[in-house]
C-alpha cells in the first residue's frame, strides 16, 4: 500500500478517514516497511468495517494483517451494543478461537538431545494430524454439550491435564455464556470424534528452545530462561468451529437486509448484538471457543504423557494459553469512559496490560503473555502485555508472521522432502503426514516473523520478551 | 497465479491465491458442470484428484435462494462429508433444477501414505464467491476455500 494515502500519526501507526460511509477511521499499526508490502484489500476491508454500525474508536489492523473474510485477517473491531453494534461471523472467522499454548519443561537441549529422535517419533504416534486422522475420543450427545459449556475445564474433569491449568487460560479455561442448543447437528457430528487433534494447514505441536530473551524481569516471572526447553501447540476448535463459522456466516448474510443492514459486500455478514440471531450467534460462538480451549487442553495431556515417559516425574507447568479467533465481551475506555463493548480479535492476540484483573495473579503485574507462532524454520515468540501512553487496539497484538506466498506458489518453489531435508540439517525435526503439506508451508513461505513482531514492540501493542527456536515440529 | 487442470470427464478447474487460503474454480457449458469442476477444485487443493479411486457413491442435496448460495452450500456439503465420512472424492455427478442440486460424489476413504493430505478445508466462503455465465457461453464459479 502507498504510505501516502494515509496520515501518519507515528512511526508505527497511520490513519485513514473517516470518508463516505465509514462511521470511524482506519487505523494500522506498521512499520514503514510492512505497510508497503501490506495487501490493498486490508485497507478496503478496513473501510468496510468502519462503516458498520455501533463500531467504536476505529477499525485497527495490526502489522501482520492480511486479506480476510470481511474482517481483515489481523484486525481488531469493538462495537458498542447500545448503539446497534453488531457480531459478524466473518469477524471472528472460521477456526473459531485458534490459539497457541506454551509448556515449559525445565529440560536443557542437554539433556533433550540423547532422546530426541524418539521424542519426536513418539509425539507424532500420540497427536492425531492432518485430514481423516481421527481422535481418540469419541462423544454422544451429551459429552458434546458439557464439553461446549465446560471448555478446558470440562477436559480436566474428564482426566486431561491438571486442574492448575486452569488458571492460565483465558477466562480461566471456559467462557461464561456459551449455548449448545444454538449448535447445529452438522456442528456437532463434525466434532464427534476430533477432540485432541491438531487439524492441518499451518496448526502444529512444536518442542522449542528458548534462544533468547529481551526482557530478563518479565521472563524470570513467565518461567522462562535462556536454554530451556518448551512445548507450544497451534490448533484451534475444529469441525465445531468450522461449521458454527459457515452457518452462522451464511445466516447472517441472509437475515442482513432484516436487520437493516446495507452491507457492501455480502462477506460482511453481522447480526445487531441486540438481535436473537447476534445472541444466538454469540452463543454459538462462545461454544466453540470452549471447544477450543477443551481441544489444546486434550493435546496437551496426551504431549504431558509422551514426555513422563521418556523423563519420569516430569510436569510441564503450562505458562499460558491465548486465543486469536475470538470475540469478547470486554470493557475498555474510550474517550475517559468506561464502556461494555465487545470486541472482535481475527487473527490478532488478546494483549492485557500489566495490573489488569483478568491475568493471573503471579503474572498481572508483568502484562498478559502473547504467544506468537512462527512456521517451521522460522522462530516464535512471547511477549507482554504493555502500557505506553494508553492501552492501544483494545489491548490487541499480532498473531503471527502471515504467508507471503501462496500455497500454489509455495508448492512450485518448494519441494516435501527437500524443506525436510533443509531442516534436518538445522537441527529440526519435522514429522509430517503430508509431504505436500510441509511444502505449502515452508519456512520460506511466510513473512518475516521478526519484523512483525518489532513493529508491534514498536507500536505499544505488546513488548517483547523471549525468542523461541524450533527443535521438533509436528504438523497435520 | 493459477494453474487449470482438467478432470477424467474433461472439466477444467483452477486453483487460485488469496492469502493464506486458496480459491477454487470451475468451468462447464452448464452451472450443473461447474459446479461439478469447482469441487473437483476443492478435492485438488488436498490431494491430486487422479489419485483418488471413486469407489464410493455419497448421495448430497442442497437447496438455497440463488445459485451462488446455492454453490456455496454446495462446495460446504461436499466439506462436511470428507470430514465426517473421513474421505476424498474423485469424481461428481451433479444435477440441477432452478436452485436445487442433487449429486453424487463417488471417493474413497482418506490413505494418507497415497494422498498426501495438504490441507484440512474447514469453509467455502462468501469471499470471491461468483456464478457466471461468460460471454462465450462458458459458465464460471468460484469461492475462497479456508483451509
Amino acid at each position: 500500500m502507498d504510505p501516502r494515502r494515509f496520515e501518519r500519526i507515528d512511526d508505527t501507526c497511520w490513519r485513514y478517514g473517516p470518508e463516505g460511509a465509514m462511521r470511524v477511521p482506519a487505523v494500522i499499526y506498521a512499520s514503514e516497511t510492512l505497510l508497503r508490502a501490506m495487501d490493498e484489500k486490508v485497507l478496503a476491508q478496513l473501510c468496510n468495517v468502519a462503516s458498520l454500525p455501533g463500531i467504536v474508536e476505529a477499525a485497527y489492523a495490526m502489522p501482520d494483517a492480511h486479506w480476510g473474510y470481511g474482517f481483515p485477517i489481523g484486525g481488531v473491531a469493538a462495537f458498542d451494543p447500545d448503539e446497534g453494534g453488531v457480531v459478524s461471523a466473518g469477524g471472528v472467522g472460521f477456526d473459531i478461537s485458534c490459539g497457541v499454548r506454551t509448556h515449559l519443561t525445565g529440560l536443557t537441549l542437554k539433556e533433550l538431545s540423547p532422546v530426541r529422535e524418539r521424542l519426536a517419533d513418539e509425539l507424532f504416534r500420540a497427536i492425531p494430524a492432518g485430514l481423516g486422522r481421527r481422535g481418540r475420543i469419541r462423544l454422544d450427545d451429551r459429552e458434546l454439550d458439557a464439553m461446549m459449556a465446560g471448555g478446558a475445564a470440562w477436559a480436566v474433569a474428564q482426566g486431561w491435564g491438571e486442574k492448575a491449568d486452569l488458571a492460565r487460560i483465558e477466562d480461566q479455561g471456559c467462557v461464561a455464556g456459551a449455548e449448545p442448543e444454538a449448535v447445529s447437528r452438522r456442528a456437532r457430528e463434525r466434532q464427534r470424534e476430533e477432540m485432541g487433534t491438531l487439524g492441518s494447514g499451518n496448526h502444529y505441536l512444536e518442542v522449542q528452545l528458548v534462544d533468547r530473551i529481551e526482557d530478563e524481569a518479565t521472563a524470570h516471572a513467565f518461567g522462562l530462561t535462556e536454554g530451556q526447553v518448551v512445548v507450544t501447540i497451534h490448533c484451534g476448535s475444529r469441525g465445531l468451529g468450522h461449521q458454527i463459522g459457515t452457518d452462522y456466516l451464511r445466516e447472517m448474510a441472509r437475515a442482513a437486509e432484516r436487520h437493516g443492514l446495507r452491507l457492501p459486500e455480502r462477506e460482511l455478514a453481522c447480526a445487531p448484538l441486540r438481535s436473537a440471531l447476534g445472541r444466538r450467534y454469540l452463543g454459538a460462538m462462545r461454544a466453540a471457543i470452549n471447544c477450543a480451549l477443551a481441544n489444546r487442553q486434550i493435546v496437551a495431556a496426551l504431549a504431558r504423557r509422551v514426555f513422563e515417559r521418556l523423563f519420569p516425574g516430569i510436569r510441564l507447568p503450562l505458562l499460558f494459553d491465548v486465543s486469536h479467533n475470538t470475540c469478547k465481551e470486554e470493557t475498555h475506555e474510550v474517550g475517559g469512559r468506561r464502556q461494555h463493548l465487545f470486541v472482535h480479535r481475527k487473527g490478532a492476540t488478546r494483549a492485557f496490560p500489566p495490573g489488569h484483573p483478568a491475568i493471573p495473579e503471579p503474572l498481572r503485574a508483568w502484562g498478559q503473555p502473547v504467544l506468537i507462532g512462527g512456521s517451521m524454520g522460522t522462530g516464535s515468540w512471547v511477549l507482554a502485555g504493555t502500557r505506553v501512553d494508553g492501552v492501544r487496539a483494545f489491548a490487541s497484538a499480532v498473531h503471527g508472521a502471515g504467508r507471503a506466498i501462496s500455497r500454489r506458489e509455495a508448492l512450485r518453489r518448494f519441494q516435501g522432502e527437500g524443506v525436510v531435508r533443509q531442516l534436518a540439517e538445522r537441527g529440526i525435526l519435522v514429522r509430517s503426514v503430508s509431504l505436500r503439506g510441509v511444502a505449502e508451508e515452508a519456512p520460506a513461505a511466510y513473512k518475516d516473523v521478526d519484523a512483525v513482531v518489532e513493529a508491534a514492540h514498536r507500536a505499544g501493542l505488546a513488548r517483547k520478551v523471549a525468542h523461541l527456536r524450533p527443535l521438533i515440529v509436528i504438523k497435520g | 497465479m493459477s494453474t487449470r487442470e482438467r478432470s477424467r470427464e474433461g472439466w477444467a478447474y483452477e486453483l487460485f491465491a488469496h492469502g493464506a487460503d486458496v480459491g477454487v474454480r470451475g468451468f462447464g457449458a452448464s452451472p450443473a458442470e461447474a459446479f461439478a469442476a469447482a469441487a473437483l477444485a476443492l478435492t485438488a487443493a488436498v490431494t491430486d484428484p487422479a489419485r483418488v479411486e471413486p469407489r464410493e457413491p455419497v448421495e448430497i442435496h442442497c437447496e438455497a435462494e440463488d445459485l451462488e448460495m446455492l454453490l456455496h452450500d454446495w462446495l460446504n456439503a461436499v466439506i462436511y462429508y470428507m470430514a465426517t465420512l473421513g474421505m476424498l472424492f474423485g469424481r461428481f455427478d451433479v444435477r440441477l433444477e432452478h436452485h436445487r442440486l442433487e449429486a453424487t460424489a463417488w471417493g474413497e476413504p482418506v490413505d494418507l501414505a497415497r494422498h498426501q493430505p495438504a490441507v484440512e478445508p474447514k469453509a467455502a466462503t462468501l469471499t470471491e464467491l461468483k456464478v457466471a455465465k461468460e460471454p462465450s457461453g462458458r459458465w464460471l464459479v468460484q469461492c475462497v476455500v479456508d483451509v
